[in-house]
């Protein structure tokens, strides 16, 4: 079963480096957003520092949304679910398979090119690390969540947009608690660790219940 | 392996496709299913390779132990299952690890099915009938007892449906099971047919009801 699992992580990061894949393409879409910020507000180096963490985390959200359409709507399409649905392993493990390899190439990344494109936003080394953090903590909360709805868009075609229609209010959560901490580490009254540790319990709520939801979305598709 | 099919009927978008179908094969069987155009053969094939729920009926393996009825088969059917960016080997090498069992190794699965030289070969770069030969290779990279084919010789030449004839052959001389659903003869000797178009009970004609 763990051989199967990591066969399927390996395709999947296999695929997305090769042509059609989504590859690079959010970390590039994340960068565009955060470089198009400060040309729509102005070289006040103040304003942007103090929202700088809510730009990388908005930015983040809409990136992660890059390529989630053909989450499974793919394996679908050309039949590759069906010789999932024949594996030795349930589809609860192919769904984590596949948000693991779906973070691994667009909620990693960011998270890691966070600092770096933190100083278009004019964020300082406390700020950049903590917005790093929380980013790590954070993304993968939006994979697990945008997977459900790539689970039941999967047989639609064009469901990108009603996928972002339905994953986005269910981001926010995580959303909110990931500027939070971001901001609570450059001053604030809260310390840092509280809304830390519900960002992180919210990944781990998203795990559990995004990998049953996706898993029960995919088994029975009528 | 043995595999019995008791009063299976399936309803798709609350439409009626099938009902009281029934059949049982035990090792070395074989069953050609046929119908017209929308009788419901790929519905069946789904239902049991566990993609779609019966509306009504049992499906029951027995002697394959502790492992459930989709972990005993391949299905190959129109759509494939093979990326076209990754290359035969690499498809096929994924099939073997994801399925479990391994038999023979890709590029001798390949060589068996007259595709040696595609191995390396991204699969979008094959034309339909190459890409259903590696499709047919995933068959023998894993040994699983039931075989279920839907139009196996769609796009093959004559040549590769000897090829396949031969395949299915010995595989049920080892004891395996072969469901094929197809509208031409596969060289099934002695294999048992199912006509769906036979079974699907009258629709009741819709009331007019205007008053």
């Amino acid at each position: 079963m763990t051989r199967a699992i990591l066969a399927l992580i390996a395709r999947d990061l296999r695929l997305a480096g090769r042509v059609g894949g989504s590859g690079a393409l959010s970390l590039v879409f994340f960068l565009m957003i955060v470089a198009l910020v400060p040309f729509a507000l102005g070289p006040d180096l103040n304003l942007l520092s103090r929202i700088g963490p809510a730009i990388l985390w908005l930015a983040a959200v809409l990136s992660t949304l890059i390529g989630l359409d053909r989450l499974f709507q793919a394996d679908e399409e050309d039949g590759s679910l069906d010789l999932m649905t024949a594996a030795p392993v349930p589809l609860e493990g192919v769904v984590l398979a596949k948000v693991t390899a779906h973070w691994l190439t667009t909620g990693l990344p960011l998270a890691l090119a966070s600092p770096l494109f933190g100083l278009l936003v004019a964020l300082d080394g406390t700020a950049m690390g903590a917005t790093a953090l929380t980013l790590l903590a954070g993304t993968p909360a939006l994979s697990f969540i945008g997977a459900v709805g790539a689970a039941l868009t999967a047989s639609i075609r064009r469901g990108g947009l009603i996928l972002a229609v339905l994953v986005l209010p269910l981001m926010i959560p995580s959303l909110i608690f990931g500027v939070s901490a971001a901001q609570a580490a450059t001053g604030g009254t809260v310390p840092f660790l509280v809304p830390l540790a519900v960002l992180a319990a919210l990944t781990l709520i998203a795990a559990v219940v995004g990998t049953l939801a996706a898993a029960a979305a995919l088994r029975w598709p009528e | 392996m043995r595999l019995s099919v008791d009063n299976l009927a399936c309803r798709r978008s609350g439409r009626r496709i099938f009902s009281g179908l029934a059949f049982a094969l035990g090792p070395g069987d074989a069953l050609a299913v046929t119908g017209r155009n929308g009788a419901g053969k790929s519905s069946l094939l789904a239902i049991l390779s566990g993609r779609l729920r019966p509306d009504a009926g049992r499906v029951e393996v027995a002697e394959v132990g502790e492992a459930s009825l989709p972990e005993c088969l391949h299905v190959v059917g129109h759509r494939d299952g093979l990326k076209s960016s990754l290359t035969a080997g690499e498809n096929l090498l994924f099939a073997q690890k994801l399925l479990g069992a391994p038999r023979l190794s890709p590029r001798n699965a390949l060589e068996q099915l007259g595709l040696g030289h595609a191995h390396d070969l991204p699969v979008g770069y094959l034309s339909a009938g190459q890409r259903r030969r590696v499709a047919l290779a995933r068959l023998l990279v894993c040994e699983r007892p039931l075989w279920l084919l839907d139009e196996p010789t769609a796009a093959l030449d004559t040549a590769s449906q000897a090829l396949l004839a031969g395949l299915m052959a010995a595989h049920r001389v080892g004891g395996g099971l072969v469901i094929a659903a197809t509208h031409q003869a596969l060289g099934l000797d002695g294999a048992a047919e199912l006509c769906i178009e036979a079974s699907v009970a009258p629709e009741p004609e819709p009331m007019e009801d205007w008053a």
